[in-house]
């Protein structure tokens, strides 16, 4: 049985920043899907489903927010899916609306992802005591630390890496008028000598907490063909989870990321991922899980990743630009950051993406991670439908 | 509606629903269901395409609740997995899905709820608007109340029908191991006027499980499997001031789209917590008294928050692998006075 192919038709974004005081939840994602909508000159009419993603609710203390958000989203009279898995929801959330469009349940689907973290705290959000848990107490840099000494340890990085990334994504994220963080007068020096919050997490290595929502419209082949620009077309989709603890888990380079990549490369055809994929929009919420990813993802042998970084290959004009919008590490609506790598990939193959577009970009990838490193979403899109 | 492919509920399995249960963690309640599915249909973790979950953080007190839950299903090595924020029966409908892409031939769907450790009917306000309806603290209670009382003010019930509903359902439940409340019970004083105590669903814990098949995967793991013909789900707007309490549009459009009105069905498993919201879904699906309502004894019995309508498709379908029912539709709900709606058709082949 051949699945329809899904194109990405309609992509919209808020401008991130720390808070969005002028808006209510609902005013956030209704600016993005509307501008989804425009992009893909439809109207609420045309959108058959709409399916929403969010990190956890305590981010802004609303229980299930897309009951109140169903009229805001055009969802009234229409079915409605609320997805979450984690920091992965972004991702997940899209790929579940490309189910649905795949599976011709539905033709054309609005899917939206967003995060309003000034409405409470997220760092207190994950730090509730649970018994007979691991305290989270120091919100996910704590968490996340340990692990990228473990890597460094591991693959004899120098400690310079993390500030070459974070000095790239910042400086990617002043070409994506969406971005959040603008930091026109930052240097490498300034991010090596900012304070160490989790050693080795330095501050300027760390993501900010945004306000945003990022809104993608999915059609079928005849909805691509009257959409008035060329889409983006999606050529595989993945999710793994695995535990979050457990003996012998590799919290460096977790199986269930390898096992995601391989299922996507499996599906678009991908055999040399360094060399086929064009741009990679991929989950960095601190610095150093950039040569991490790039050897959990297939670009680097295990142990190479810091050198493709260190060699500059990650840059925006590099031979495999990773974050090019800026990344994680420049705007991080925690619940939304999946689904605008997943964009931010589709904006690339479209040609869309205005300054920080990697020219010439046929193939991208969009991916996400979220838990304990345990879950993990990624698409791969492409400039042409997918064969066969 | 026709589907490109065959899917079917396998196998289901549900805990005994308790007031309490302060001895389990969220992970010990879900083992046994899950546990129970994979021995009835000899599926180990690893053998399952797919998995899919529904809980809420807010019930659990803490954010990532669900990721311990998962610790449970045994997810290594890594499984394609995901989770809804909403009842198991979403969960469902996303697994099935999955499904019907051709991306896998088996689900395991989950779903578990803890209401004892705080109070359900003031955390159920949080999921109101926030700026305008959540800081009044209007809770679950009060607002069924509201659509109670429109029910009585339309003509469409009195308090002795719902009584009535209120006693059958808790004598179903009579036949339901798993049952919290079962047998005669008092209707009690006013709760909020017009729902008495016994129009109330109780409070409970409990967890549920599901296995989805494709096509002949599911006639090898199931004798009679419950062959999905059709499931639809909607949503309504948020405030009740732009709502008519007393019908359900919503269900009445996911009925259609998933096929209900084609042909009768001999049950209906609903996911009505209130005695009252019994004759709102009655009324937008056409049942008349020919149709079994909630064998089970229904939320009314039991009302484990998040797993409640999971517990509905079920039900539906071990009815139909008993021989007890060849056509049933099943039902979910979630928000406020019935403001999203899913319906599931189910069907037996046709035995000769």
């Amino acid at each position: 049985m051949a699945k329809e192919p899904v194109a990405i038709v309609g992509i919209g974004q808020t401008k991130h920043v720390a808070a969005r005081r002028d808006v209510s939840i609902a005013g956030l994602v209704r600016e993005a899907a509307l501008r989804a909508l425009a992009d893909a000159e439809l109207t609420w009419a045309d959108i058959d489903a709409v399916v929403i993603g969010k990190a956890p609710d305590f981010f802004e203390g609303v229980m299930m927010p897309e009951l109140y958000l169903a009229d805001a989203l055009g969802a009234v009279g229409k079915p409605m899916l609320r997805v979450h898995t984690a920091g992965s929801v972004g991702g997940s959330t899209a790929l579940v609306a490309a189910n649905l469009v795949s599976a011709r349940v539905h033709r054309t689907v609005l899917t939206l992802a967003f995060e309003k973290q000034s409405e409470s705290n997220a760092m207190w959000g994950l730090s509730l005591p649970v018994p007979f848990q691991q305290p989270l107490l120091a919100g996910a840099g704590g968490f996340f630390a340990p692990h990228v000494r473990a890597y460094m340890r591991r693959t004899g990085a120098p400690d310079t890496i993390g500030s070459l990334v974070a000095y790239k994504d910042r400086r990617n994220a002043l070409k994506n008028p969406y971005a959040h963080l603008h930091e026109h007068d930052l240097t490498l020096e300034k991010v090596q000598a900012s304070p160490m919050l989790w050693d080795p997490i330095r501050y300027s290595e760390t993501c900010p907490s945004s306000d945003g929502a990022c809104a993608m419209i999915l059609t079928d082949r005849a909805g691509a063909d009257r959409a008035p620009r060329p889409p983006a077309w999606v050529h595989g989709g993945a999710m793994r989870s695995e535990p979050t603890l457990f003996a012998g888990k590799d919290f460096v380079s977790p199986r269930a990321g390898r096992d995601c990549a391989a299922d996507v490369y499996r599906q678009a055809g991908i055999t040399d991922p360094r060399r086929q994929i064009d741009a990679v929009e991929m989950y960095v919420p601190f610095s150093w899980y950039e040569p991490m990813w790039l050897e959990n993802l297939g670009f680097a042998e295990e142990g190479e990743g810091w050198k493709l970084t260190e060699a500059g290959v990650t840059e925006l004009d590099g031979d495999l630009p990773v974050n090019p919008s800026g990344g994680v590490l420049s705007t991080n609506p925690i619940g939304a950051s999946g689904m605008i790598r997943f964009a931010e990939a589709a904006l690339q193959v479209r040609g869309d993406a205005g300054a920080h577009q990697v020219e010439g970009a046929r193939r991208a990838l969009g991916h996400a991670y979220g838990g304990g490193a345990q879950f993990f979403s990624m698409w791969l899109v492409g400039d042409t439908p997918p064969t066969g | 509606m026709t589907t490109a492919r065959e899917v079917a509920i396998v196998a289901f399995a549900q805990s005994d629903h308790r007031r309490r249960t302060d001895d389990l963690s969220e992970v010990e309640m879900v083992m046994p269901v899950l546990h129970e599915v994979q021995r009835q249909t000899g599926l180990k973790a690893s053998d399952i395409g797919f998995t899919c979950s529904g809980s809420s953080d807010y019930l659990a007190g803490r954010a990532f609740s669900f990721t311990m839950a998962l610790d449970g299903v045994g997810a290594w090595p890594p499984i394609s997995e995901s989770h809804v924020e909403t009842d198991g029966a979403w969960a469902l409908y996303e697994a099935w899905v999955k499904l019907l892409t051709g991306e896998a031939d088996t689900a395991l769907v989950y779903s578990y709820g803890k209401s004892s450790p705080g109070s359900a009917r003031d955390v159920l306000t949080r999921q109101l608007d926030p700026y305008y309806l959540a800081p009044l603290w209007p809770d679950s209670v009060a607002l069924a109340a509201l659509q109670a009382q429109a029910l009585v003010d339309a003509g469409d019930t009195d308090e002795p029908a719902l009584a009535a509903i209120a006693a059958r359902s808790r004598e179903d439940a009579r036949t339901n191991p798993h049952a919290q409340l079962a047998g005669a019970r008092p209707q009690g004083g006013y709760a909020v006027q017009p729902l008495r105590t016994g129009d109330c669903p109780p409070i409970g814990d409990g967890a549920a499980a599901v296995i989805l098949a494709a096509g002949d995967r599911a006639r090898e793991l199931c004798a009679r499997p419950a062959w999905i013909r059709g499931m639809d789900h909607r949503i309504e707007a948020h405030s009740l001031g732009v709502r008519d309490l007393t019908d359900s549009p919503s269900t009445r459009l996911a009925a259609e789209r998933a096929g209900a009105f084609e042909r009768p069905v001999d049950t209906a498993e609903l996911h009505a917590p209130f005695t009252s919201q019994e004759v709102v879904l009655r009324k937008a699906l056409g049942l008349d008294d020919s149709v079994r309502i909630n064998p089970s004894g229904g939320a009314l019995a039991a009302n484990p928050v998040m797993a409640a309508g999971l517990i509905r498709l079920g039900e539906a379908a071990a009815r139909i692998h008993r021989g007890e029912s060849d056509r049933a539709l099943a039902h979910a709900t979630s928000g406020p006075c019935l403001q999203q709606n899913l319906v599931a058709v189910l069907e037996g082949e046709p035995r000769g």
